[in-house]
């Protein structure tokens, strides 16, 4: 069998960013959720507050350096394996990665230092600051990037110079048509992957009555914003959704299932996509309804596949299914949420057994969501690399040789499965542990906390 | 756009590589020596002087990156993929010494597998960095927009040569960077660290200063040509000088001056190979001017770099301060 380089480098690209993007998908939210504590915790004194904050910054410690370590891989990653796309798209595209480097990487690396190790060198609010800056910093990272991404999917204010993208407006260039829902979307999803990684190991202390006093607090304090955010994620989506009606329309019509152009398009709850014969198997569908939540109108026009020639079509089961994915987790994300609400109304917040099993088991939800939405919008952007402009096929590094990227993509999986392996596997320790006893901010104090033992952990019933 | 970005970015750029080849340089070079400690506390202390700062001193490598990539994107799109090898290990030693930081505090069993991870992790960065260099010196083989060698070009005695060269080069920065933070037994140590990897980077900056004409004549041309040798000569005497006062301090008490001398010579070898490659982006084939990108496009970046550096140097240099000082037992961790 003849090794491809192309198709190799599609499979390495997808698993590093796979990985990589669990972990922004994490610090995103663990940022600011830190910064929310440490505010609370300057302005009522509370030291319940810096416990959790302390808590939580020893697991953010482990996911970021591991965000770093694994986000260098990317840059590097279009010179190697996609240097005509970069050879085509530098001068549109490398300022804005560029800007991501001057705006955010540097403020979250500088000042991640004082965040970890600062405590007791700076003043309170100047390890506030510190903590905001480093905050500020993954958001500023999510625009750049993603402003990126999205100039890939609905390409703007360019022009083509001997074949090569060479930038006309550069407002029109960043704020490309599909940035603003995309940045919204996937800046809240990052935001609920934190909070629900946080409730669940919240609810996990509860259950084993550790922790009980900065447990109680953090789990309604999760509980309140699950509660608003994941209904706006929701409407969101939909924006997002009809945006790539707009923009994508073969993307959306291969999220939606739908084979021909019609008004009343039909909501297909569950089919088995059939690319040869251009139609669904096994249909299970609601009549009208996509034409109601895309256009708020029964008459709305849904393009089909059909529309564009086969070539031009994105894989259609993964990005189906993917999308599928998603939005059932969304929904059960909204259950969770809304039940936890009910439970705090009704006071049984940290009584309900049931419910800490529920978001012990919604840990992943969000890490997962996050994938299938991933896929979904770059499966969903197929054959093209830049959307309607540049095969996928017309990307790869011309020198490569199929054994060149199998060599690469098995080291990679090697050195992630150990990495990651042992991350997880620490930050799982770390929760565990759960929030220390005391916290000192003036005296110097080297003992590196050993985790505890259960057993010997501190009960504040 | 009359005005010519070129040499704006060039500076710019240049930079930023030598900023991350000093910072990183004296990380990676503590990694490489932290197999030396003799015990654990003392490795711990060690890794407790760069612990705040890799990252940041890391980030200069994307800056490095991104900005070749944004001002000089064909220079990106033909090196990038000729050091497919190279980078691929690079980047997967940058992986397991970033991540050793945290793992290795996690007391457990596996602890002497994440100083392995560190030192192992340190050393393949610092090599394949050095045949980065060496490919670089070495030239790249384009045929129109494009790399047209294979990936395994590096397999060749200079680039590994240079690979060998830039490990005892973070060494000594690494050992010199100790001396300034660290007191008492370590810091001597650390004396004696320093003093041998002195030894191999001068006999590496010999053998480069002289393989490298041979292996080019233009650059033969470049130092040996007249006028040119007598006011070029000037950087072998310098370099030559900060040697001396470097071997000098070592041997002495001063502290800070060992680490300023290691800087000095990295400049003086960063010069000198500048000196060598222009107006190469890819040596021997684009120049700075073939590569560059639009002017739209460098200025565009240019206007948010002249703000913005200054204001990273400006919190970067806040936190060195935070941490200044002699790192001693008691700094803590979180």
């Amino acid at each position: 069998m003849e090794l491809d380089p192309l198709f190799l480098s599609r499979l390495q690209f997808a698993f590093v960013i796979a990985f990589h993007i669990l972990l922004p998908a994490f610090t995103v939210g663990l940022s600011s959720f830190i910064l929310l504590l440490e505010g609370l915790h300057l302005a009522t004194r509370d030291a319940a507050y810096l416990r959790l904050s302390v808590f939580w910054t020893r697991i953010f410690a482990v996911s970021f350096g591991m965000g770093v370590v694994s986000g260098i891989v990317m840059p590097f990653q279009f010179g190697t394996n996609w240097s005509r796309y970069t050879d085509a798209t530098g001068n549109v595209l490398g300022p804005l990665f560029a800007y991501e480097g001057l705006v955010a990487f540097f403020l979250e690396a500088g000042f991640l230092g004082i965040l970890l190790f600062g405590r007791k060198r700076v003043p309170p609010v100047a390890h506030f600051f510190s903590a905001a800056m480093v905050a500020l910093g993954t958001l500023f990272s999510s625009f750049w990037i993603l402003a990126a991404n999205s100039w890939m999917q609905t390409p703007a204010g360019y022009e083509v110079i001997d074949g090569r993208y060479v930038p006309a407006d550069w407002m029109a260039v960043i704020f490309n048509p599909s940035f603003p829902y995309r940045l919204v979307h996937t800046v809240v999803a990052f935001y609920l992957t934190t909070a629900f990684a946080v409730l669940g190991v919240t609810a996990w202390h509860i259950k084993h009555r550790v922790h009980l006093h900065e447990a109680q607090r953090a789990l309604k304090m999760t509980v309140i914003f699950i509660a608003i955010v994941v209904p706006l994620q929701v409407v969101v989506g939909d924006l997002h959704g009809v945006n790539t009606l707009h923009h994508q329309p073969v993307k959306l019509a291969a999220m939606e299932g739908l084979w021909d152009t019609q008004s009343h398009a039909p909501a297909v709850l569950f089919a088995i996509p059939d690319e040869a014969a251009e139609r669904n198997r096994s249909e299970v569908s609601i009549p009208t309804l996509a034409s109601y939540y895309l256009g708020h109108s029964a008459d709305t026009v849904v393009k089909g596949l059909k529309e564009a020639p086969p070539e031009d079509r994105p894989p259609v089961a993964p990005v189906f299914f993917a999308f599928r994915g998603m939005v059932g987790l969304g929904i059960l994300m909204l259950i969770t949420a809304w039940w936890g609400l009910w439970l705090h109304f009704r006071n049984r917040l940290t009584e309900s057994r049931t419910y800490h099993n529920v978001c012990l088991a919604m840990i992943p939800a969000g890490f997962i969501a996050v994938l299938f939405g991933w896929t979904v919008t770059e499966v969903g952007r197929q054959p093209w690399v830049v959307y309607g402009l540049m095969r996928t096929r017309d990307a790869v590094s011309p020198s490569l040789t199929g054994t060149d990227v199998l060599t690469s993509i098995a080291l990679y999986i090697v050195v992630y499965l150990i990495v990651f392996g042992a991350g997880i596997f620490y930050m799982v320790r770390l929760a565990r542990a759960g929030p220390p006893e005391h916290v000192d901010v003036r005296e110097p104090n080297l003992d590196e906390r050993p985790a505890r033992p259960l057993s010997g952990a501190h009960v504040d019933a | 756009m009359a005005v010519d970005l070129v040499p704006v970015w060039t500076v710019i750029l240049g930079v930023a590589v030598f900023m991350y080849v000093l910072l990183d340089g004296f990380d990676l070079g503590v990694g490489i020596l932290a197999p030396l400690a003799p015990d654990d506390d003392t490795r711990t202390l060690m890794m407790n002087t760069v612990a705040p700062i890799w990252d940041a001193n890391e980030t200069w490598l994307i800056m490095g990156g991104m900005g070749l990539l944004a001002a000089f994107p064909l220079a990106f799109a033909i090196i990038i993929p000729a050091l497919y090898f190279p980078i691929l290990l690079m980047l997967l030693g940058l992986i397991f010494r970033g991540v050793a930081f945290e793992f290795r505090l996690k007391k457990t069993s596996h602890r002497h597998w994440w100083d392995a991870a560190f030192f192992g992790g340190s050393a393949v960065a610092t090599f394949f960095q050095g045949v980065v260099l060496g490919m670089y010196i070495q030239g790249f083989t384009v045929t129109g927009r494009v790399f047209s060698g294979t990936s395994f070009d590096w397999i060749a005695a200079f680039p590994i040569a240079t690979g060998l060269g830039l490990l005892f080069g973070y060494t000594l920065l690494g050992a010199t960077w100790l001396v300034m933070k660290t007191e008492g037994d370590l810091q001597q140590r650390s004396r004696r660290w320093a003093l041998v990897a002195l030894y191999g980077v001068l006999a590496f900056i010999a053998m480069v200063s002289i393989w490298t004409p041979v292996l080019h004549r233009q650059i033969a041309d470049r130092w040996f040509s007249l006028p040119n040798m007598f006011y070029l000569a000037l950087v072998p005497i310098a370099t030559a000088a900060i040697a001396f006062a470097t071997w000098r301090t070592l041997r002495g008490r001063a502290d800070y001056f060992p680490f300023i001398g290691a800087m000095g010579l990295f400049a003086m070898c960063y010069l000198g190979l500048g000196i060598s490659l222009f107006p190469y982006v890819v040596p021997y084939d684009v120049t700075l001017w073939d590569a560059a990108a639009e002017p739209k496009s460098q200025a565009f970046l240019l206007i948010g770099t002249l703000f913005l550096l200054p204001i990273i140097f400006m919190y970067l240099g806040w936190s060195y301060y935070v941490f200044r000082g002699k790192v001693t037992a008691d700094v803590g961790y979180h």
